[in-house]
């Protein structure tokens, strides 16, 4: 069991809480991420990147978007409640190293996985340069923080709310065009990915992707969040979450992310019934 | 034909009365027939959870114990892994003592009502048994592991079985990394000799595959629950969500937190694919996937449960073992139309046991043999339309004693499916040999123990079932996490 620390409503459906997980905090590296289930024989197991960790507190930080039954139930969790069960640090910590000239770019919730990896690159004496795209200015999250360590922040929004109107493929293209990177590092949806990944290719720029995956155990167990990596399969669990965008089979984990679409649907729509949710509130 | 379980009761009562007071010769004893299992009705447990064997009735276990020849010479013991006295317990139960039968097991075997449910017995204790023998066939053998069911549930139905005894405190603290067969036993086991067990899980429940692999009609969860709850009586700290080599490593369990010893049960949890064309498609799932989802996450129950399960209409199995077949009836209890399992060699070779390929078979699931899968064919959208086979004929024996398939060339053909369930085994997690130095495997991953104790390459570190012998069976894990332990009471006794 543990105990929830803090919660904070980071946008109308980002939340963002500390929770007591000591051994978790002491082990975690940049790049992992744990398996969180709520208890009991009927919840599912979701996988969510821890954000921030102190080994002195021993808490963990998660940032998590309320997308369906899972984190909706999550997110209608108090401060002293309890997380029933919390597996981690999963997954290889990302390698960073001093590459030189950086750039970060993240997208919605993406950025707070982000966060600890600029913060290490920017630790190991890199000039990062970070791109946060989000549908609108409501939906930004750990803006302040990004601002504090990047050399420059530039930020995106679809509707032209905030920052400027359009996709964060843009900036990225220009930075690659002028500014010359020697190392590109991008979490976010996978179709915000993909892209960014595309459109590094063509100048040969090292670009890092973090995929999110389906997964169930986290282990090396199931096989479920298996993708193609230059024609190789990879457990994301264990192999990743961090793989070269080049090389990720983007159209393949794209499906393979879809397996479950209209049960979730219906899940959600549940969900929202069952616990008083309206439509478009998390 | 299909008999209820009250119709095979009422001729056991009649053997019962008729063999009453007679004393019986050999002969009569091998005219005595076979005691069918009990199940439930094929065309009604298809769309339930439930247990299919249904267990003998105590009429059926008496009459099943009196073809017991009571040999001197016990064949049938040989071919138990853990030496069970087989006829001594038998003949307790010919007797109607239960609870005496069942405490001749446990001083072999902890885990009975599971073993007795999941053994492949056919190919251990009653291969040996000379009933098997004398009638020239080993479904004639005596049904060993259905007496053996029996009297385990028995015990625990009549709350007449026992919480092992605790020696006082060693003042030792061991470890043991893993929840399976393996684990439970070594925890048992090393918890009698009076030390502190930790018990460390990675999963949110404990159990192993007996949870997370193998289905509740098959064997209940419940059951392993109650073991697992007598290891916490008897002093046992059982701690889920931790998995060694990530949330601590092997060293700092012994640097940092002081234990002595270590036993890993870690298992063969890896999943295998073949390695064909098409296997990352959607609708392509490992058997531990599949299986996961259903048992742990009770997937099955769509009602209540978060986690959803493919839904299919045509599923297509690769495989024959035990795994294969539980993925197959799990197919159907989820609501396939059609469930295929398609296996390279012919029947006599089927890994499976013989009673989950006869529940298969009566069940409905159909047998793809001497085939094997090429491709996996999907439509535009990357979702599995159909799979591409080619024929094979055996050839000369393999490695593994078994005739070798052979592909004949020219026989490719591609045949509809929506879903494949890949149930070609399973190999050993290699996180822990990855983050513990010291720790030596074979080139298929598994670890290198002592023979004798079970002992890896690393000094105080034991272990047993799957990661040392590679996907094997519960008995042969409960049997090295018991010699492990002993190995380990003897090393923490000279520390
Ligand atoms: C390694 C890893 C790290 C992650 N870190 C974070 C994080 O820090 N914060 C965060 O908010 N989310 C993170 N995710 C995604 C998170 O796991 C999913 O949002 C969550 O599983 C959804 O569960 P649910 O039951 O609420 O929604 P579901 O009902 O399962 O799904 C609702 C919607 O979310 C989409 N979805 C489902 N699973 C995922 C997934 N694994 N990734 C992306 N979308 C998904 C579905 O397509 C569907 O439209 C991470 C995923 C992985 C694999
Ligand atoms: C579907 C299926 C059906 C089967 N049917 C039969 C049958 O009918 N009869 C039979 O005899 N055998 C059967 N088997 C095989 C049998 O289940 C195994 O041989 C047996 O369970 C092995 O026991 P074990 O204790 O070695 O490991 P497991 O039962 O595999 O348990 C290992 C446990 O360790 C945990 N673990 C792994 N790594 C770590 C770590 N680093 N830290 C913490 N925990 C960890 C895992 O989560 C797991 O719970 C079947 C197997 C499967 C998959
Ligand atoms: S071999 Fe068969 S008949 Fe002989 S003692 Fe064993 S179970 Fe009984
Ligand atoms: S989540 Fe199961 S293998 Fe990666």
């Amino acid at each position: 069991m543990n105990k929830i620390i803090f919660k904070q409503k980071l946008s109308s459906e980002v939340f963002k809480m500390v929770i007591e997980a000591p051994l978790i905090a002491e082990a975690h590296k940049p790049g992992q991420f744990i398996i969180l289930q709520l208890g009991g024989d009927f919840n599912e197991r979701i996988p969510l990147t821890i954000a921030d960790s102190d080994p002195e507190k021993g808490t963990i930080t998660i940032v998590f978007q309320a997308v369906g039954a899972t984190t909706h139930k999550l997110a209608m969790l108090k401060e002293g409640d309890y997380v029933a069960n919390l597996l981690g640090p999963l997954g290889q910590p990302s390698e960073l190293e001093k590459f030189g000239k950086c750039v970060c770019v993240g997208g919605g919730i993406g950025v707070a996985p982000l966060y600890p990896i600029a913060k290490k690159l920017k630790q190991l004496g890199n000039e990062v340069k970070i791109i946060m795209g989000a549908r609108n200015k409501d939906l930004y999250v750990m803006k302040d923080e990004m601002a504090a360590l990047a050399d420059e922040l530039i930020l995106m929004t679809d509707d032209g709310s905030a920052g400027r109107k359009g996709l964060v493929t843009e900036p990225l293209k220009e930075l690659c065009e002028t500014w010359k990177p020697d190392y590109v590092f991008i979490v976010g949806p996978p179709i915000m990915m993909k892209f960014g990944a595309l459109t590094t290719k063509p100048y040969g720029i090292k670009t890092v992707v973090s995929l999110n995956t389906i997964m169930i155990d986290g282990t090396g167990m199931c096989g479920g969040c298996r993708v193609s990596i230059g024609g190789k399969t990879k457990f994301v669990c264990v192999d990743g979450p961090d793989f070269d965008g080049h090389q990720v089979d983007w159209n393949n984990m794209l499906t393979r992310l879809g397996t479950y679409k209209p049960q979730e649907q219906e899940a959600h729509h549940k969900c929202h019934i069952g616990l008083h949710i309206p439509e478009g509130e998390a | 034909m299909y008999q209820t379980r009250e119709e095979l009761d009422k001729t056991a009562q009649d053997l019962l009365k008729k063999y009453k007071d007679l004393a019986l010769t050999p002969k009569m004893r091998a005219e005595i027939p076979v005691q069918q299992m009990p199940t439930q009705d094929p065309g009604v447990r298809i769309h339930n959870m439930n247990e299919v064997a249904e267990g003998y009735t105590e009429a059926q276990v008496k009459v099943e114990a009196m073809r017991c020849l009571q040999c001197k010479n016990k064949p049938c013991v040989q071919g138990c892994p853990v030496g069970i006295d087989i006829p001594a317990f038998i003949m307790k139960a010919s007797e109607g003592d239960f609870k005496g039968s069942n405490a001749v097991i446990k001083e072999s075997s902890l885990l009975p009502s599971i073993c007795g449910r999941v053994c492949p017995q056919e190919n251990q204790c009653q291969k040996y048994c000379t009933m098997g023998k004398l009638h020239k066939d080993v479904d004639q053998a005596v049904a060993i592991g259905r007496i053996e069911r029996f009297v385990a549930d028995y015990s625990r139905e009549h709350d007449c079985d026992v919480t092992p005894e605790v020696a006082p405190s060693s003042g030792h603290k061991v470890a043991v990394v893993g929840s399976g067969p393996a684990s439970i036993s070594a925890a048992a086991d090393l918890r009698r000799a009076g030390h502190e067990v930790v018990m460390f899980e990675a999963l949110h429940k404990a159990g192993g595959v007996l949870v997370y692999g193998i289905p509740e009609f098959r064997l209940p969860k419940k059951l392993v629950q109650r073991e697992l709850d007598g290891l916490t009586k008897m002093g046992v700290e059982i701690n889920l969500n931790f998995l060694v080599g990530r949330t601590q490593t092997i060293e700092d369990l012994m640097k940092k937190d002081g234990f002595e010893a270590i036993f890993i049960g870690s298992g063969a949890g890896l999943p295998k694919f073949l390695g064909i064309p098409g296997e990352n498609n959607v609708g392509v799932f490992s058997a531990n996937e599949y299986l996961t989802r259903s048992n742990l996450m009770k997937a099955y129950d769509a009602e209540h449960s978060m986690t959803p399960e493919w839904q299919s209409e045509k599923v297509a199995i690769f495989g024959g073992g035990n795994v294969a077949m539980d993925a197959a009836r799990t197919a159907l209890r989820l609501g396939a139309k059609e469930v295929t399992v398609i296996y390279r060699r012919s029947e006599t070779e089927l890994p499976a046991r013989k009673e989950e390929v006869g529940h298969a078979k009566e069940e409905g699931v159909k047998f793809m043999l001497l085939h094997q899968p090429h491709e996996i064919v999907a439509d535009e959208k990357g979702r599995v339309t159909g799979v591409k086979v080619i024929t094979c004929k055996l050839g000369e024996p393999d490695a593994s004693g078994r005739r070798s398939p052979v592909e004949i060339p020219g026989t490719e053909k591609v045949y509809p499916f929506d879903t494949v369930v890949v149930s070609i085994g399973n190999t050993s997690n290699p996180l822990i040999k990855l983050t513990t130095e010291g720790i030596d495997t074979n080139k298929r991953g598994n670890f290198i123990v002592n023979e004798d104790t079970c002992e890896t390459t690393l000094k105080g570190v034991y272990a047993g079932g799957d990661i040392v012998l590679g996907a094997a069976t519960v008995i042969l894990a409960m049997g090295q996490g018991r010699k492990a332990a002993k190995a380990m009471n003897e090393y923490l006794a000279k520390l």
